[in-house]
């Protein structure tokens, strides 16, 4: 044996005493497997045992498609000609499937306000009527190769951007950011913020198309990875990136010829909203992780997200089946004038940046907003540090200066989470329960541990021997 | 009352503010507090809320607003004071927790310190076996402090572990010293040429503490665990892998082999393992006639004792034997204490009392006695006749393994705790009948920080007793440890020396004194 190195499980001072005369030792912060819970075990030691699939070797396929993924910036088109199976009187929302009868506050209200802009219905109640008649299909964003923030109400009519995984040909889509407070995706839906969808289609969503036209396909994956080196995670803190997309657009949209005052006001929504850039770190990393989908044998989880009921997952290698539990609370810090009586359930598709390795799992990225995970820079280096023991590797292109340029965690493996217990990280906004009222905070919040349990029988079910 | 003033220019992050309010909130007569920048949304929010317009004309996002809600104005200025104190307040670089970051799992572990190699592992027993198959998959030998694994996980692990060229050091393996590095409950020991593999954690420590003394030292230490060559189905798997490793370490010139006595099949297979390294080996089975061993290869040698285990192979590494002095006197000497003890002595002290904290001491007193004086009752005794019926109760001679599973339920190891030893002392303090102690102290990490100071109160309870009774309490002791262990060894021998014991220098001569000491009380 060369140089003894020693990793203790159990009595601290075994290690504290090897430390002591001079030997390498890591204690392990251990706790039982599954939290002790001996079907969970079971399964994971079935697996261990042997499955039908190598299931690390389809794992390391699925990381290795997400690490070559080349999300970019390719257009600006309109929902019904550009996403798929996008219909007329389709509405998509944020989460796993859903009912009407079953919508949460902000869902029911951006519902109610998409169909208003759609011009479905003229007001509340007859868009409630409508909404409950049958005659709206509801279909995830996710089945359509979309995501949306909160809400994530995508209709017919809105403009949206269209992300292309270069390396692998799919597209992702995802509406344009409306800033923060009344807004559609949280559930407002009044005069004003109708007002706003209607400019952004009728001249925000044109003049950047023709700007990005002129500019050429913007590489995501650069803008992200030099994101991560400026405070950003990308999912609760897009001040950075936000900036990038403005130095990035600015030369071309003085180059459009139109009239300064539509440019100004352009510029400055964007500089007014520092989530701008949200609506484009998400198809980013939507585009990136589809590419995944559909490997035989990998547990690697290829979506997450809520619909503020329901939180649900979808992992590699069990097609499209969603595994869910119910939307938990989140914790977190609240905007002047609330508290949590005033929140709605964990909501939205954003985590599908965490499902791509950034978001919550880059908090180490990101220390102006550490007081999320416990209010210094330590425990954001803790948070990101703890997904790599969730994860099947590192990302070779986004990496984190406080952690010596190392990758982060991507990949998440379904096993590894039931093993240890270690929920992943999930930075998100907090909604109003209310619809139509904003955002009224931010914070972490905890996926229900069922879904992964639930998924980790079914996949044991499908591939131990 | 509410009031709210303006700091212009004082750019502060909005979590950082929400974290504050939420703290400012929390305060004694804070009624309601936002410390927010002075964005068009918070001036909005903070209007609604019912503060003067005035006070918040001007604000611009780059001014912070402290707005607070108090019940008068005394308590609106403390809460304003409490505000800016928080916003002053410098924070340390230390994180919250104040600790170095700890991976939660096994991988993880292995990713934070590449080229782990040993994993050592004290869980409860229902999840040790599969962490330690988790570490022989990753490439680590294992170490299995744990106790409560099956024997069908043991020998799977052990299987396995072969397979991978990696040691599984046991289940309820206590003592090993690897690299020279002392792992869980072992002494620090001086490195040099002997290598030594035992199935029993004290019998290591005593016989590696004794080469020490005896001015050599231990290349490896590697424990197997107690079922490793007491079960056929086992069949010594880490016994001879340890064996086979140290045939090939060229640093290990004497091997040394303890257990008790192993199955035949295996005790033939060990032996056979020594010969065939073709290096001097010393075998110690405990409690086996050496006189019935039958053939042994030519370069392999029994002992007779923990003691002589040592002497033995020490004698080999240096070429020549041990001098009487290096091994601590001879048997006249100790005929000598024994008549001037037992002179003091009444007629009715008849009977020897071993309070043990170390199993395989306890064991090797145990044997040793029974052959001498006969009739020694034990918890650890094989002869059912002389099975303690309540361990808690010693009768006639009785030498009693503490660290038995009856006693560390719902407690630690007398080793750590000695409590359970001074307990049993002073309990038993008022038999008439007892006419010597013999007590093992053991040092070496794991252990309790003085386990001698923590004895000697009882022990001299116990004497006091004797001697108000018109007899007298002789008490042998041996102190198993070595001069680098953090109790310090010479002032754990002083202590017991003040306090009037006999310390020898191995159980082995501990025990042969006591014997006389029975012996020439009887005589009298």
């Amino acid at each position: 044996m060369g140089e003894l190195k020693v990793v203790n499980l159990g009595l601290e001072s075994f290690a504290e005493n090897l430390r002591a005369k001079g030997a390498a030792a890591v204690q392990v912060r251990w706790k039982p497997p599954a939290g002790g819970d001996t079907a969970m075990i079971a399964a994971l030691d079935r697996l261990a045992a042997g499955a039908a699939v190598d299931v690390e070797a389809a794992n390391l396929e699925a990381v290795s498609r997400i690490l070559k993924g080349k999300p970019t910036l390719v257009d600006v088109g309109v929902a019904l000609e550009v996403i798929p199976g996008m219909t007329k009187t389709t509405i998509l929302h944020a989460g796993p499937p859903i009912t009407w009868e079953r919508m949460c506050g902000p869902v029911r209200g951006a519902v109610i306000g998409g169909l208003i802009y759609e011009g479905l219905a003229r007001n509340r109640e007859e868009a409630e009527a409508l909404a409950a008649s049958g005659r709206i299909r509801f279909d995830p964003c996710h089945h359509h190769g979309a995501v949306g923030p909160m809400a994530g109400v995508v209709t017919a009519s809105m403009p949206v951007w269209v992300l292309e995984n270069a390396a692998f040909g799919n597209r992702a889509y995802a509406t344009f950011n409306e800033g923060l407070g009344k807004v559609l995706r949280y559930g407002a839906f009044s005069e004003e913020v109708l007002a706003r969808l209607k400019w952004i289609e009728t001249d925000l969503a044109p003049i950047m198309k023709r700007a990005l036209a002129l500019h050429g396909p913007l590489d995501m994956k650069n803008i992200i990875a030099q994101i991560l080196q400026m405070g950003d995670e990308g999912h609760n803190r897009n001040r950075a990136g936000t900036s990038l997309i403005i130095r990035e657009f600015a030369p071309f949209l003085v180059r459009l010829g139109e009239d300064p005052e539509k440019i100004v006001k352009v510029l400055n929504f964007m500089n007014g909203n520092d989530h701008f850039f949200l609506n484009l770190s998400m198809p980013a990393c939507k585009c990136t992780v589809d590419a995944a989908r559909g490997i035989e044998g990998s547990s690697v989880i290829i979506a997450m997200a809520r619909n503020g009921t329901d939180f649900g997952i979808q992992v590699s290698g069990l097609g499209d089946r969603w595994f869910t539990g119910p939307a938990s609370m989140v914790e977190g810090l609240y905007l002047p004038g609330y508290g949590p009586k005033d929140a709605a359930p964990d909501l939205g598709d954003s985590v599908i940046t965490e499902t791509a390795g950034i978001g919550g799992f880059a908090m180490a990225a990101a220390p102006a907003i550490v007081q999320f995970v416990g209010g210094t820079p330590e425990d954001a280096l803790a948070v990101t540090r703890r997904m790599y023991e969730i994860t099947v590797t590192e990302n070779d292109v986004y990496r984190i200066p406080a952690l010596d340029f190392r990758g982060t965690p991507t990949g998440i493996d379904l096993r590894k989470v039931v093993e240890t217990g270690i929920l992943p990280a999930i930075n998100t906004g907090i909604a109003h329960k209310d619809a139509g009222v904003g955002q009224v905070g931010a914070g972490l919040v905890k996926p229900p541990e069922n879904c992964f349990k639930d998924a980790l029988a079914a996949f044991a079910e499908a591939y131990a021997r | 009352m509410k009031k709210a003033i303006i700091r212009k220019d004082s750019y502060f992050d909005s979590v950082f503010l929400m974290a504050l309010s939420k703290k400012l909130k929390e305060q004694p007569g804070v009624g309601d507090a936002v410390v927010a920048m002075g964005t068009a949304m918070n001036l909005e929010l903070l209007g609604f809320q019912g503060y003067a317009a005035a006070e918040l004309a001007g604000a611009t996002p780059n001014d912070l607003i402290m707005a607070v809600d108090c019940a008068d104005a005394p308590a609106v200025e403390a809460a304003l004071a409490a505000a800016a104190e928080l916003l002053a307040r410098k924070k340390t670089g230390a994180s919250a927790s104040g600790s170095a970051f700890e991976p939660a799992s096994l991988d993880a572990a292995v990713e934070e310190l590449p080229g782990a190699n040993l994993a050592v592992i004290s869980l409860p027993g229902a999840y040790a076996a599969r962490e330690a198959r988790k570490a022989l998959e990753r490439g680590l030998h294992v170490m299995l402090f744990s106790d409560n694994v099956s024997l069908e996980d043991e020998i799977a692990l052990k299987e396995l572990g072969r397979s991978k060229g990696l040691l599984v050091m046991g289940p309820d393996c206590g003592t090993a010293l690897i690299n020279g590095y002392p792992i869980c409950f072992a002494n620090v020991v001086k490195r040099g040429p002997i290598g030594v593999v035992a199935a029993s954690g004290t019998g290591l420590q005593e016989v590696t503490c004794l080469v020490d003394r005896y001015g050599s030292g231990v290349s490896q230490g590697i424990g197997t665990g107690g079922r490793d060559l007491k079960n056929e189905r086992v069949g010594g798997i880490t016994m001879l892998m340890g064996i086979a490793a140290l045939a090939g370490d060229p640093a290990t010139k004497v091997l040394v082999v303890i257990s008790k006595p192993p199955a035949a099949e295996v005790a033939a297979k060990v032996l056979s393992a020594l010969g065939d390294s073709g290096k001097p080996s010393v075998v110690h089975f405990i409690g086996l006639d050496p006189a019935k061993a039958g053939a042994l290869p030519h370069n392999v040698r029994f002992a007779s004792s923990l003691e002589d285990s040592a002497a033995q192979a020490v004698a080999l590494a240096k070429g020549k034997p041990l001098s009487r002095a290096e091994l601590g006197g001879d048997e006249a000497a100790l005929a000598a204490i024994a008549e001037r003890e037992a002179g003091r002595m009444s007629k009715a002290q008849k009977y020897l009392r071993g309070y043990y904290t170390g199993g395989t001491v306890a064991d090797e007193a145990l044997i040793l006695l029974h052959r001498l004086t006969g009739k020694v009752h034990s918890n650890n005794q094989t002869d059912p006749a002389f099975i303690l019926k309540d361990p808690k109760v010693s009768v006639g001679h009785t030498i009693v393994d503490l660290g038995d599973d009856v006693f560390t339920v719902g407690r630690p190891h007398p080793m750590i705790d000695p409590s359970t030893r001074t307990e049993r002392v002073l309990a038993e303090a008022g038999d008439g009948s007892v006419a010597v102690l013999l007590v093992d102290v053991v040092l070496g990490y794991g252990s309790h920080e003085d386990p001698a100071g923590a004895l000697v109160p009882s022990l001299l309870e116990a004497r006091r007793a004797a001697e108000a009774r018109g007899g007298y309490l002789p008490v042998v002791a041996s102190v198993i440890g070595t001069p680098g262990d953090y109790q310090g060894f010479s002032g754990q021998v002083a202590k017991l020396e003040a306090a009037g014991c006999m310390v020898m220098p191995s159980n082995y001569r501990a025990v042969v004194l006591a014997a006389k000491i029975l012996e020439k009380a009887a005589a009298k």
